[in-house]
């Protein structure tokens, strides 16, 4: 039989000192830079144009700025798209100044660029390869969705934790999962990973995973405080650590075997999905590891329960032989 | 063993449904044949590829109140939706989706299409909505003959004449072909079964024809060649009917001689809603201003008992029966009790009489390369994924693992099924969501096998110890999923078109993973329990 982790009897809780410093090391720099620089977002969340064109010869970048300059956009963004041989730009016109004028016709922008190209190059000099236009008023109210949509899922597993287990425990598990959520942040911070929406569908899958994890923890303190009443709950909560651990541990890495399936193949568009995922999964299994179940204790401590919680122990253990 | 006997049999019946939502088949799609587009019936793999996997445009539309203000945005844009409808052929794609999108934007899918200012001229065009009479002169049967000849003096019929080989016997062409069709076809044009003769039928009422949808490209061939048109019937014009018919297992679509001049037109009237009547059924009021009721009242007065067509951007959306004379208020019964078809028509005759402007607001083009790469490397990603997972179970729980990678097999079978049978949309980070959904699949294995193994640990029997570790990790299980099928039901609830397909395939996921973890898996071992011996120790 082949085990890792078998019967491991680590003081996980006692290094909850060292995984502070830790996470505040790697948070820190973070929170100061986000509040200076924010995040970039992209043109679905911004509104404006962005264009991917390839050209049949080599283009220099500064005479697709020249081309550009012309038609009155120089502002816009320009930057190379996979290797130099390819052609291929991408060209962005993000700016405040391109969305009102966009604002009028959706299009327009567009159309002024891609005259312009053709102006400069000429007429069969390049294709569009994928062009996307969005007015000022979808992007705004995209993201003010996507906030709702990250703070409902927090709700409503909050709600169902709290129903499952205690309401303690649900607290435990949504903090620990708002400091992967944090860290995940200062994580696209620090890799400049664009907010999309298909970033915003990531960061809420890493959610839903690392919830999973502190509820697979939590499962197994529920189980622990029936069969070991008098075991104090700093142990307690060590040995349901320890005893999950090999789980934990596989369950991680095999998901970051998909995830790494993801990264060699996955192409342009899914690899910034891929990273924020395979960040979100390892962080996600630490913070299960050294932050939930040291809040779990911090809880307990702070607010004692009275010897006689037996209703929410009683609804617990119901739920648990149902 | 009964027991185990009806745990199989409900796999076996599980499997069995999901090849069968897989399989290839017949279905009535709009296929392009010769630049046009009919319904016709094709056999596929029941699996929609999104616009990301094989290119194409996304428009996202909203009402225009820049130059005036709309009152009633919601109706604004029902009628804008029957308009942008009625124009799908004008895209010039299979399979285009027009859609509204909460109160106030309609979204348009065009799949394998990348001519953005064609296809947004298409949608902002405005409608145009006429009354016409249908031909009863039997106009157009008198000018066939003249036609056909034309046709082949043209050479038009020799492509056709190929065409025609493998599209028929039609359940039409029976009708007007003889044995010895296509032997005489060659001959003169005087031929009584020339191609317009061949192909078109006559209608249930005056002026109206029917068209095997398979024949459609061929006669639209015809009719847009120049000489052809000038030997049209004077006076009057030719309309297809917006809307296709089945007669026995055949789909027709019905083909209108009309008056080329309307009675009237949409600028007359005022409004139009849909209404129930006690004695007559559903129908439609109309009402128009009074010029429009003077001219009504003259035309109507003359034209009683002859078919009147409702003509929407060229399309006929119906042609009732004009009954007496009718002035500035009129009602158009449906003849039964179907509201929704009085409903439907009232948004056609709202939607001609005040036109929408519509502005886009968001436009987005996938080349068609890039949705090809997106399948190539997701596949890929797929197979590497699935194969360092099935390594992984294999080397760590040998025979359990095994186990294991035959729920997983189930697995992937029963998701694409799911995907499959609620006709959702394959996209890219749906592929995405499918290829991470499988690491969290073995999730449930995981726990129940390290369950197991401490049970084996304490001292339990094989046969206790699979009991109890199944039963064991029940509770986490349960509560895993749910967790993540709320947020994934947040994630649909929020997001639009590549969000949501991503959402569709983890809940489709953590469906078939709860199904295959806790009920596939432990088949299998209880299979496996049944042939053992006592002694036998189990290998995880």
């Amino acid at each position: 039989m082949l085990r890792i982790l078998h019967n491991t009897n680590f003081d996980f809780i006692k290094q909850w000192r060292k995984a502070v410093v830790a996470l505040v090391i790697f948070i820190a720099p973070a929170l100061v830079l986000i509040p200076l620089s924010g995040f970039t977002y992209s043109i679905e969340f911004t509104g404006g144009t962005r264009m991917q064109v390839k050209f049949n010869e080599t283009v220099e970048t500064a005479a697709v700025r020249a081309a550009l300059e012309s038609s009155g956009h120089a502002d816009a963004e320009i930057a190379t798209f996979g290797s130099v041989e390819e052609n291929e730009y991408i060209i962005r016109a993000q700016e405040a100044q391109h969305v009102a004028a966009q604002a009028a016709g959706a299009e327009t922008v567009a159309q002024d660029i891609e005259r312009s190209l053709r102006a400069a190059f000429g007429e069969e000099s390049f294709r569009v390869v994928d062009s996307e236009v969005v007015g000022p008023r979808v992007g705004s109210e995209l993201r003010q969705k996507a906030t709702i949509a990250m703070l409902i899922a927090f709700g409503l597993t909050l709600v169902y934790l709290a129903w499952r287990f205690e309401s303690r425990f649900a607290v435990a598990a949504v903090l620990a999962t708002v400091h992967d959520l944090v860290a995940t942040f200062a994580f696209m911070k620090y890799l400049d990973i664009e907010i999309s929406l298909f970033v915003v569908g990531s960061i809420l899958t890493v959610i839903g995973y690392s919830m999973n994890d502190k509820v697979v923890v939590f499962d197994r303190v529920r189980e622990n405080l029936k069969l070991h009443r008098k075991l104090p709950l700093y142990e307690l909560l060590n040995r349901s650590v320890n005893e999950t651990l090999p789980r934990t541990v596989m369950t991680g890495s095999t998901t970051l075997a998909c995830l790494l399936a993801l990264l060699v193949f996955g192409g342009t568009v899914i690899r910034p999905f891929a990273w924020i995922l395979t960040f979100g999964i390892i962080i996600g299994t630490f913070s299960s590891i050294y932050v939930a179940s040291p809040l779990l204790l911090w809880i307990e401590r702070k607010w004692p329960r009275t010897s006689d919680a037996s209703p929410h122990a009683r609804a617990a253990a119901a739920a648990r032989n149902a | 063993m009964s027991n185990l006997k009806s745990r199989l049999l409900l796999i076996a019946a599980m499997i069995i449904a999901s090849v069968w939502a897989l399989f290839p088949r017949t279905v009535v799609e709009r296929v392009q044949r010769d630049g046009v587009f009919v319904h016709d019936t094709i056999r596929r793999v029941p699996l929609k590829r999104g616009l990301d996997l094989q290119g194409g445009m996304h428009l996202t539309l909203e009402v225009d109140e820049s130059k005036q203000a709309v009152t009633n945005v919601s109706d604004a844009l029902d009628r804008a939706l029957t308009v942008v409808r009625t124009r799908i052929d004008e895209f010039g794609v299979a399979e285009p989706i027009v859609q509204k999108v909460g109160e106030t934007r309609i979204t348009v899918e065009l799949p394998g299409i990348d001519d953005r200012e064609r296809a947004t001229a298409v949608v902002q065009r405005s409608a145009v909505l006429r009354f016409q009479i249908t031909d009863e002169t039997q106009a157009l049967e008198r000018a066939i003959p003249r036609l056909d000849g034309i046709v082949k003096e043209r050479g038009l019929l020799a492509r056709a004449a190929n065409a025609n080989a493998d599209t028929a016997p039609s359940a039409l062409g029976s009708l007007f072909q003889n044995p010895t069709d296509s032997a005489a076809g060659d001959s003169a044009g005087t031929s009584p079964d020339g191609p317009f003769r061949r192909l078109i039928q006559q209608g249930n009422m005056p002026g109206q024809y029917m068209v095997a949808a398979r024949d459609v490209p061929e006669i639209e061939r015809y009719l847009a060649d120049s000489a052809v048109r000038t030997a049209l019937p004077p006076g009057k014009e030719v309309r297809w009917g917006a809307d296709s018919v089945m007669l026995g297992a055949q789909v027709f679509k019905p083909l209108y001689v009309l008056d080329v001049r309307p009675i009237i037109d949409g600028t007359f009237l005022l409004d139009a809603k849909p209404a129930q009547d006690p004695l007559e059924g559903a129908k439609v009021d109309f009402q128009f201003n009074n010029a429009g009721g003077q001219r009504f009242r003259t035309e109507t007065a003359r034209h009683i008992g002859d078919n009147m067509a409702i003509v929407l951007d060229d399309r006929v959306m119906t042609a009732p029966v004009i009954q007496s004379a009718i002035g500035a208020r009129g009602q158009i019964t449906m003849g039964g009790n179907d509201l929704q078809a009085a409903t439907d028509l009232a948004l056609v005759l709202r939607a001609g009489a005040l036109p929408v402007p519509l502005k886009v607001v968001e436009a987005r083009t996938i080349g068609a390369s890039l949705g090809e790469d997106a399948i190539r490397q997701g596949l890929s990603a797929g197979a590497l994924g699935i194969g360092l997972v099935i390594l992984i179970m294999i080397v760590y729980y040998r025979f359990s693992g095994f186990l294991a990678v035959c729920g997983l097999a189930f697995y992937v079978l029963v998701t694409l099924a799911i995907l499959a049978g609620f006709g959702a949309t394959l996209t890219l980070p749906g592929l995405a969501g499918f290829v991470l959904s499988i690491g969290m699949a073995v999730d449930a294995n995981f726990l129940i096998f390290e369950r197991i193994r401490e049970e084996l640990e304490v001292g339990k029997t094989t046969r206790l110890a699979i009991d109890q570790g199944f039963n064991h990790a029940w509770s986490a299980i349960v509560d895993t999923h749910v967790t993540t099928a709320l947020t994934a039901a947040i994630l649909y609830q929020f997001g639009t078109g590549p969000v949501r397909g991503f959402a569709v395939a983890l809940l489709a996921g953590l469906a078939a993973s709860l199904v295959s973890a806790i009920f596939v898996v432990r088949t299998l071992f209880i299979l496996w329990l049944s042939r053992a011996k006592p002694s036998q120790t189990l290998s995880i």
